[in-house]
């Protein structure tokens, strides 16, 4: 018989804070700058430029820990992690090894098997390095430090994971939780989230653990979940071969699905850590730590609730609305405005989700104003435009932010509520179309449909739909 | 000398530290190396337990910025500092991961 296998998976995700500086200078942490805009002799390494640390690092890295139910360690520091490369000015990463500030913690994820923990190593803090772009007219390399210094957390999880579906649980769940916080964005197709797998295979029922390979690069769930299935197949063709599982780092090539070994650095494993001189330790007191439990926004869970009980929405709606913060607090903003729950969970399930999906976008990424969809409703609710144009308009809102009112009134798309000038259209649509009137009175309700069709397109896609009804068969 | 440094460490050590040393500088480096050992063993002679590990020389704790960016573009002069520049950008031999 085959031989049975069981993959046991870590994690190591790297989350870039949503602070407005940098971790050690007061560069911006904005993205997207043209290439070294935001540098100074901090994050660029020059020679006696001195760190600073910023507070806010400290109670981001704080307050994902407590929410990740970690023990925060009161007395922390950071250390020097060395090693040579060009998206590296200092030669060193600052880093945290000894005393991290956050262990021993765990979140809870659904599995088809039932709920599961999938524990928390450690949280530490640390800065994220350059970007170092290939230069094929030169054969040279570009560095920009924009994005050096720029904060970062890493989260190493237990080996506690199984399966791919695990794996993207617990993501998913740390996801909800950093941004819930505010802590980060979270997006994997920008960066600001970034997971590393660790990965071993070993046979169902062995206690020991196999060898275990790290895999980087993966950018989406999506690449995740590939990477995870074919490192496994892999590794296990290995064994099968009789053949050993090599300890090293992998880049995944997701067009490819395939990983190849990363040619490793010069003894690239001996970093030769040691405390770093220039930072001096910080000490988190139990009411800093209270403070920042206090100040906790509200998190999924409490917020779903809420959700259940103060708005008139169905249960799935507020299921779907709290699985991301983006969409829960567009939801709220907008209901406040406009007070119809019901309407804007609607237009934000169907309408939005099914654009994200259509743009092949992130949920993240949705970017329109709360005001102007309340406009939308307003303007849909009070019969001012119809239906189809309010899709319409919507779609514009989606991609372009725009006024409603002020495009609605420019277009010309209200709808026609003027009884005169309406049944003036539909009596000629009905002298036009005498076979459909017959019809309908032989009994075909179907004919109806037309004359409403016929109506529409005389009047520009702008009647009321309903009014077009009534009128029609009253003059039928 | 109670420590004697091999060749191979210290060509490893010279790999870590991406440095270049002649026979001569090697063998002065070697024996430099092995006295800051001895030294570290005469240390090790005290009886610590007990002793909390020190992780800083100064009595100093919580030295915090606010997170409020203060540095503007200074491009012109962090590029000065470049070995060559291209495109606003530092220009390095090429590497491949
Ligand atoms: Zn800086």
């Amino acid at each position: 018989m085959a031989k049975q296998y069981e993959t046991v998976i870590g994690l190591e995700v790297h989350v870039e804070l949503a602070t407005k500086t940098k971790i050690f200078c007061g560069c911006s942490t904005e993205f997207g700058g043209a290439p070294n805009t935001h540098t100074c002799p901090v994050c660029t390494g020059m020679p006696g430029s001195l760190p600073v640390l910023n507070k806010q690092v400290v109670e981001y890295a704080i307050a994902v820990g407590l929410a990740t139910n970690c023990t925060i360690t009161q007395y922390c520091k950071f250390d020097r992690k060395n090693y040579f490369y060009p998206d590296n000015p200092q030669n060193y990463q600052i880093s945290q090894l000894y005393l991290p500030i956050c262990r021993n913690g765990g979140v809870e994820i659904d599995t088809p098997a039932g709920k599961k923990i999938i524990g928390i190593h450690e949280i530490h803090m640390e800065e994220d390095a350059g970007k170092l772009v290939h230069d094929e007219w030169e054969d040279c390399s570009l560095v920009d430090f924009n994005r050096s210094g720029v904060p970062l957390i890493e989260i190493v999880s237990e080996p506690d994971m199984r399966s791919a579906e695990e794996v993207i649980a617990y993501l998913d769940k740390l996801r909800l939780i950093i941004q819930y916080l505010g802590a980060s964005d979270c997006k994997l197709n920008e960066g600001s989230m970034r997971a590393d797998v660790n990965l071993s295979v070993r046979e169902v029922g062995a206690t020991e653990f196999g060898t275990r390979t790290e895999m980087k690069n993966l950018n989406s769930f999506k690449a995740i979940a590939r990477a995870i299935e074919g490192e496994r197949a892999r590794q296990i063709e290995l064994l099968e071969e009789g053949k050993q599982v090599v300890q090293e780092t992998r880049r995944w090539d997701d067009n490819k699905e395939y990983s190849y070994a990363m040619r490793s650095k010069e003894d690239a494993q001996d970093y030769r850590y040691f405390p770093d001189p220039d930072l001096v330790p910080i000490v988190i007191s139990d009411e800093w730590i209270e403070r920042i439990r206090k100040a906790q926004p509200e998190l999924r869970t409490e917020k779903l609730e809420r959700y259940k009980k103060e708005f008139d929405i169905p249960d799935y709606d507020a299921e779907i609305l709290t699985s991301s913060k983006v969409l829960a607090d567009l939801f709220e903003a907008t209901t406040e405005l406009c007070h119809k729950p019901k309407k804007v969970s609607n237009w934000l399930m169907v309408e939005t989700l099914r654009l994200v999906k259509e743009n092949d976008m992130e949920v993240e990424d949705i970017d329109f104003s709360p005001e102007n969809l309340a406009k939308l409703i307003e303007l849909a609710e009070s019969g001012a435009i119809n239906s189809s144009v309010a899709k319409e308009v919507f779609e514009k809102i989606f991609k372009e932010d725009i006024d409603p009112d002020k495009y609605v009134e420019e277009k010309g798309l209200k709808s026609v509520n003027d009884e005169g000038a309406l049944r003036a259209t539909i009596e000629k649509v009905i002298a036009d179309n005498p076979q459909s009137v017959e019809d309908y009175h032989n009994g075909k309700e179907k004919a109806i449909g037309f004359l409403v069709g016929q109506t529409m397109k005389a009047m520009q896609g702008k009647a009321n739909p309903g009014m077009v009804n009534k009128i029609l068969k009253e003059l039928l | 000398m109670a420590n004697i440094i091999s060749d191979e460490t210290m060509e490893y050590v010279g790999i870590l530290a991406k440095l270049e040393l002649s026979e001569e500088e090697k063998k002065q480096a070697e024996s430099d190396m092995g006295r800051m050992l001895d030294y570290i063993d005469k240390l090790n002679e005290l009886d610590t337990t007990g002793v909390e590990p020190m992780s800083h020389v100064f009595p100093v704790n919580n030295v915090f910025r606010e997170d409020v960016v203060v540095n503007g573009d200074d491009r012109e002069n962090i590029l000065k500092n470049a070995p060559g520049v291209k495109e606003g950008a530092f220009k390095v031999p090429k590497t491949v991961e």
